[in-house]
């Protein structure tokens, strides 16, 4: 990587971090709950793009598909059924304020031990992780290494999150109904 | 909806793309990002613009409510059948080598990995769009006000 490229990095992750960190400041400030799913979508696709720099595309693109673009609509169906405004809390929010403060302050701290970004000898890439790549590429023939990982060496795992995610549903449709029932012509038009 | 002409067209034209790059995500797993999970959201998100164009009754005479539950449910059960398929061939569960020739694992494990990756696509892109109508059919209970 020259030294242009670097520099480019990191201007790039200042300027994602600063707009995601306003974000965040102004989904605490809103309390327009129509402004704070809109601003969520926001975060979820800056999310997306600090993802790309950081060479994770496939987690990017599930943020992007997922956090900005369904959960939005999703949380917009949700306000339909609820009031368009956030009450205004009779407590201060000092008490927040000092649990967000010391959950960051532990989680600064516990970034101190990981090993830098891209370093060969951390731990993840000694383990399993050339097994793996060696293997993608010879036992399963499948160029990206993501999905041979996802699909075949974590199989249990994917089956795992599927079946995660099909409960899910049911517990969904368990609370509000499957829609099954129509509505009646004329009821709700 | 009837007035609202440009969406409703820009609807049509764009939801037969939206199917196709979902598949092209999905078959497309192998050699670029993307996979069963991102191909299921992109190919509900074609039903959620559906619906919200033309209304949640238009979309469910395609997709009936009925039908995209038991596809969540088969989703998981191809995934978990694979799973069982391969102790047939003497190997242990989900590994795919043993499909066809153990020393050509990888014609296995394409296969193996195709239909695992169906089988989210299916489950993912239903349990959404299940979600999806739970949400929209949902009609929100009176308040104490209004009784």
């Amino acid at each position: 990587m020259t030294e242009e490229s670097i520099l480019g990095t990191v201007v790039v992750d200042i300027i994602l971090f600063g707009l995601l960190a306003i974000t965040a400041v102004e989904i605490a400030r809103l309390r327009s709950l129509f402004g704070v799913v809109a601003l969520s979508g926001v975060f979820s696709l800056l999310s997306a793009g600090l993802f790309v720099t950081l060479d994770a595309v496939d987690v990017a693109f599930t943020e992007a598909a997922v956090g900005a673009g369904v959960s939005t609509v999703l949380m917009l169906g949700a306000l339909s059924l609820t009031t368009q405004r956030e009450r205004i809390p009779s407590h201060t929010a000092l008490l927040p304020f000092f649990v967000v403060v010391v959950t960051g302050s532990v989680l600064i701290y516990g970034t101190l031990d990981v090993p830098a970004f891209g370093d060969p000898k951390a731990p993840v890439h000694t383990h399993v992780a050339p097994e793996y790549i060696e293997g993608s590429a010879e036992v399963i023939d499948v160029p990206n290494v993501v999905t041979s990982v996802l699909a075949s060496y974590r199989g249990f795992d994917t089956l795992g999150e599927t079946v995660v995610i099909f409960t899910a549903g049911v517990a969904v449709i368990a609370m509000l109904g499957s829609g099954l029932r129509r509505r009646k012509n004329g009821q709700q038009k | 909806m009837k007035h609202h002409l440009i969406l409703r067209i820009i609807t049509k034209i764009l939801i037969a793309p939206i199917l196709l790059f979902a598949l092209y995500v999905q078959f497309h797993g192998d050699f670029g990002p993307g996979g069963g999970f991102q191909a299921g959201v992109i190919f509900s998100s074609a039903f959620v613009l559906y619906a919200l164009v033309f209304g949640l009754e238009e979309v469910q005479e395609v997709a009936p409510p009925s039908l995209v539950l038991a596809c969540a449910a088969m989703g998981v059960l191809l995934y978990g059948g694979v799973g069982f398929a391969s102790f047939l061939f003497d190997g242990n569960y989900l590994n795919y080598s043993v499909f066809f020739d153990p020393h050509h694992p990888h014609e296995g494990q394409h296969l193996g990995i195709l239909l695992v990756e169906l089988g989210v696509l299916i489950t993912v892109a239903s349990v959404m769009i299940a979600i999806f109508y739970a949400f929209a059919g949902h009609v929100p209970e009176p308040d104490d006000e209004d009784w």
